[in-house]
């Protein structure tokens, strides 16, 4: 009996890994003649499994598979704002796909699996099922990014994240398994209660480390380029929000959850961890031509911003990058819709060059495109300007001014390539027509934009106040 | 007038309405019946919203002065969405919209290009200008100050000069470096007091060495967009390569926002710092006044030879600014309206001649009374009164930051006093050399102003004069400001 209570708790992830599982079975039955059918189901399962998520809302906390699993409101938000993002990346990416004859159905089960990878993560309350979990997302990660099997490049990215990946996951690996050794246990709540000890702090900032790789922060974020340029567009926009979202609200959940009574051990690595991701992303940004690089760029820099209400180490911190991440995670696959756009009669293009003089022929689109580009860098009145007002205010409640002050200065840098591509849009000579994108990627483009323009009169007051509601 | 009327809401958001509708539109339309609609759509918005404005003067009460037409509504935390108007942002807002539809006015034929795009990027700045003064929440006043930079960066880098792209990245990262640093002041200043309500700040008391770096980062913003020696070096560019209308909307309110901000926030919220720092800013005002006023006389353009008396005009508002007597204080308000009028004109006066001749270089002219008698007529009325000629607006406000000046430093007076000097210089220098002497070939067949180009000048000459003699009203509508402010810095200097 309380197994069957166990996978009501755990229903998201049941369905989507339910889901994969059957969709292994069609798709070696009926073969790629499914992979349209199964790629629109899995859009339905993500969607669904979000559904799940939401609808035990104001359940409290609740535990399952004795203890080593837990859904609580905070979570349930998180796990359905990541399973709707998958799914909005998966739907957008289908025509992308299908032009790019890449569609076949191993592709959505992959994205069902790293989603459902991530689900398990983020609810994970043992060391061992987080780690299963960030495994999960990983080893499907590495095989979408080289899905382009016919591509050089392609198989250069999954080769790189692979490798830097296992690397990553080895060291993680390695600190959990001092943090079993010096607090006796793996389980969350033994853990938090555990006296600080030198083992443990080296065990803690190897874990940061290894999260820092997943989140994409500096100095852990060599891969993040070329795998954003490398992989196919559809892959990244998946990346770029719904395993993104999760991977920063893990380490938020781990930093502010079991080692929250031991901050003074993690804080400053995970501010240096949060300087280093903006002034990175910054800096790198400003000499991209490749849109996805130029985007890779600045997801480093982003994420540095939403660990700044990591390294506050507050339940106000937490919030902040709850909301950042919000917010960000929507604006990013709203960029990502325009980039999935980005196609000529030829075939796709990607460089800054090419959206030259877009005004023009697509007035539309360029205002879109515009108003997501601005939101990201946080300039008033957009949505973004929340997440910077946000996370800045919970960094100068915890004393952290000067990371707030070098933010700050990042953000005037960042502006710096979102004005050149704005330059590019607005002012430049028209470079090409672009080719009519499919329904569903306009639709995601328009809708985002319209949450980018009106978020903050609209959004701001209930996502604060939900936010309040979620972290006391 | 009904008391839940939400005026300010209306006056601040109609433009960016009227904005959305044409942009809704023009996903369907587009073509010259198309344009013209636009811009006879734009005009007339922009002239109800300087109609609403002239009812919210009218209906600002003087004998009870404060803040009045409050409308405020919770918004996330403890920040609210709250508007409002004194008399110094009720003579702003008049100012702003006073000047928009002569700006539209003035590009109607000069816009040929992008057209939709133009006017929705002048309605949006109008709501994000009027917002500015408005705005009685500290969060609200950053995001409409903010918002600003990206229509003016758009409307310098579409339908600007030849070096527009640098100018426009220039003018957008220098302002947003200051304004970033102000972000992080606001949000200490919520952090401290749990509120961004601009009224209640303006009593809360923060610690003196809290104050300096909270004073620092506010000057670091508004000393930009004023903009003081030595970071005015962008608005020369910014001005040079901005379209005509651009360059007005850019002296004639832009500037003004870093004026109000000291008025608004410096001075009331952080005394003790700004007592701390007085010297300074005077020096730097002078400075400004002497030095700008000697690089003007060296421009050969004309659009650069005015910003830079732009530089020096607005040192006149600090040193009035900072020498917390009420005569400098309500000198500072009359010369921030006096220069929004002053200096439009002559961005609209060159403005002219370059539409006719497509060259700024004052040696490509010379000899247009000839040719042009009502436009040097005119010209004279501006260059007179940006001399500060008793008798138009100009003098008024010299002459009252001069008299606060002396009480606050004698040496800084006697400093500024020549740069109304040199003010006299460029000036007249510039007009002997475009109107007076003999004619230059190369205009020989140069056309007087057109009837259009009469009907945005004949209202700022009417409005320099007039303030020239009766500089009473918006003295009034300064008075109590001038008065609180004074009496709160009469215990604090030495």
């Amino acid at each position: 009996m309380d197994l069957i209570a166990s996978f009501q708790t755990a229903a998201p992830e049941a369905i989507a890994i339910g889901f994969a599982l059957l969709g292994v079975l069609a798709g070696a039955i009926l073969g790629d003649r499914a992979s349209d059918l199964i790629t629109r189901a899995a859009v339905l399962a993500l969607a669904g499994a979000g559904v799940a998520s939401l609808a035990g809302m104001w359940g409290g906390r609740v535990e399952a598979f004795g203890g080593v699993y837990v859904a609580t409101d905070l979570l349930r938000v998180i796990k359905g704002v990541v399973y709707f993002l998958a799914a909005g990346a998966l739907a957008m990416g289908l025509g992308f796909l299908r032009s790019e004859r890449l569609l076949r159905y191993e592709y959505a089960l992959l994205v069902v699996l790293a989603t459902a990878g991530a689900g398990v993560m983020l609810s994970a309350s043992d060391l061992t099922v987080f780690y299963l979990g960030l495994e999960l997302l990983s080893i499907s990660s590495y095989v979408l990014a080289a899905f382009n099997r016919d591509s050089q490049r392609s198989a250069e990215a999954g080769l790189k994240y692979f490798v830097l990946g296992a690397l990553a996951s080895g060291l993680m690996l390695y600190g959990m398994s001092l943090i079993y050794g010096f607090a006796g246990s793996t389980d969350f709540e033994a853990i938090a209660a555990a006296d600080a000890s030198t083992g443990l702090m080296f065990g803690v900032v190897l874990l940061v480390c290894g999260l820092a790789f997943k989140a994409s922060a500096a100095p852990f974020h060599m891969w993040v380029p070329d795998v954003y340029q490398g992989a196919p567009s559809a892959v990244v926009a998946f990346f770029a929000t719904a395993p993104k979202v999760a991977a920063v609200m893990v380490f938020a959940g781990l930093m502010l959850g079991p080692f929250q009574s031991k901050a003074a051990l993690w804080q400053d690595v995970v501010a240096i961890i949060a300087a280093a991701s903006m002034v990175v992303g910054a800096l790198g940004a400003l000499t991209q031509n490749n849109v996805k690089r130029l985007l890779a760029y600045s997801s480093v820099a982003n994420v540095g911003f939403a660990l700044i209400g990591v390294a506050a180490a507050s339940s106000q911190g937490y919030r902040a990058a709850l909301i950042y991440m919000m917010i960000y995670g929507l604006t990013s696959l709203g960029l990502f819709a325009a980039v999935l756009s980005m196609r000529r009669s030829d075939g796709m293009v990607e460089t800054m060059a090419d959206l030259g003089g877009l005004a023009r022929t697509r007035p539309g689109f360029a205002v879109a495109i515009s108003a997501l580009l601005l939101s990201v860098g946080g300039i008033p009145p957009l949505f973004g300007f929340l997440g910077k007002w946000v996370v800045f205010e919970a960094g100068l409640t915890s004393g952290l001014t000067w990371l707030v002050l070098v933010g700050a200065v990042a953000a005037v840098v960042s502006l710096g390539y979102y004005l050149r591509l704005l330059k590019t849009i607005w002012i430049d000579p028209t470079a090409h027509t672009f080719e009519r994108a499919p329904a569903g990627v306009t639709l995601a483009l328009s809708g985002t934009a319209v949450v980018a323009v009106a978020g903050l009169a609209v959004l701001a007051g209930p996502i604060t106040r939900l936010g309040g509601q979620l972290l006391p | 007038m009904s008391e839940t009327f939400p005026v300010l809401s209306v006056l601040t958001w109609l433009p960016a309405g009227v904005a959305a509708l044409i942009a809704l539109v023009r996903l369907g339309f587009s073509g010259p019946a198309f344009d013209a609609g636009v811009k006879a759509a734009t005009l007339m918005t922009t002239l109800a919203t300087f109609a609403l404005s002239l009812f919210v003067l009218a209906g600002y009460d003087q004998t009870a002065g404060g803040f009045q037409f409050v409308e405020a509504f919770s918004w996330f935390g403890a920040i609210q969405y709250k508007l409002g108007v004194d008399g110094l942002s009720v003579a702003l807002v008049v100012l702003t919209t006073f000047l928009v539809p002569l700006c539209i006015i003035a590009s109607l034929r000069a816009v040929t290009e992008r057209v939709s795009a133009y006017m929705i990027a002048f309605l949006l700045l109008e709501t994000l200008m009027i917002g500015v003064f408005c705005a009685l929440d500290l969060v609200l006043f950053y995001l409409f100050f903010e918002g600003g930079l990206i229509p003016m960066f758009l409307i310098i880098g579409i339908w600007g000069g030849k070096n527009r792209i640098y100018a426009a990245f220039k003018f957008f990262l220098y302002t947003l470096l200051g304004s970033l640093l102000m972000l992080v002041a606001v949000i200490v200043m919520y952090v401290q007091t749990g509120t961004t309500d601009i009224v209640a700040l303006q009593t809360a008391e923060f610690a003196p060495g809290l104050q300096t770096w909270l004073w620092l980062a506010f000057a670091a913003s508004f000393a930009v967009k004023l903009p003081m020696f030595p970071v005015h070096t962008w608005l020369p560019d910014a001005h040079v390569e901005a379209p005509t209308a651009g360059s007005v909307i850019l002296a004639g309110v832009l500037l003004k926002m870093g004026g109000y901000g000291f008025l608004r926030f410096s001075l009331p919220m952080f005394p003790d710092a700004s007592v701390l720092f007085q010297p300074a800013m005077l020096a730097l005002s002078v400075v400004a006044i002497v030095y700008a006023s000697l690089v003007a006389f060296r421009q050969t353009d004309m659009k650069k030879l005015i910003a830079y008396s732009s530089v020096a005009h607005m040192g006149f508002v600090t040193l009035g600014i900072f020498s917390f007597t009420v005569e400098g204080l309500q000198g500072a308000v009359f010369q921030m309206i006096s220069h929004g009028v002053i200096s439009s004109a002559l961005f609209l006066i060159v403005g002219v001649v370059y539409d006719r001749m497509h060259t700024r270089e004052i040696a490509a002219y010379g000899g247009l009374v000839h040719r042009m008698p009502v436009y040097a007529a005119m010209f004279m009325v501006f260059s007179m009164a940006n001399v500060g000629l008793p008798g138009t607006s100009g003098f008024v406000g010299e002459f009252m930051t001069l008299a606060g000046g002396f009480q606050a430093s004698t040496l800084a007076a006697v400093g500024a006093t020549l740069g109304v000097i040199f003010s006299a210089v460029y000036m007249l220098t510039l007009y002997r050399r475009t109107v007076f002497g003999e004619l230059n070939p190369a205009v020989a067949g140069i056309q007087d102003v057109s009837a259009r180009e009469v009907a945005v000048l004949a209202p700022l000459v009417v409005l320099t004069l007039l303030l020239g003699v009766a500089p009473g009203p918006v003295l009034a509508l300064s008075q109590p400001l001038a008065d609180t402010l004074a009496a709160q810095f009469a215990g604090l200097t030495p």
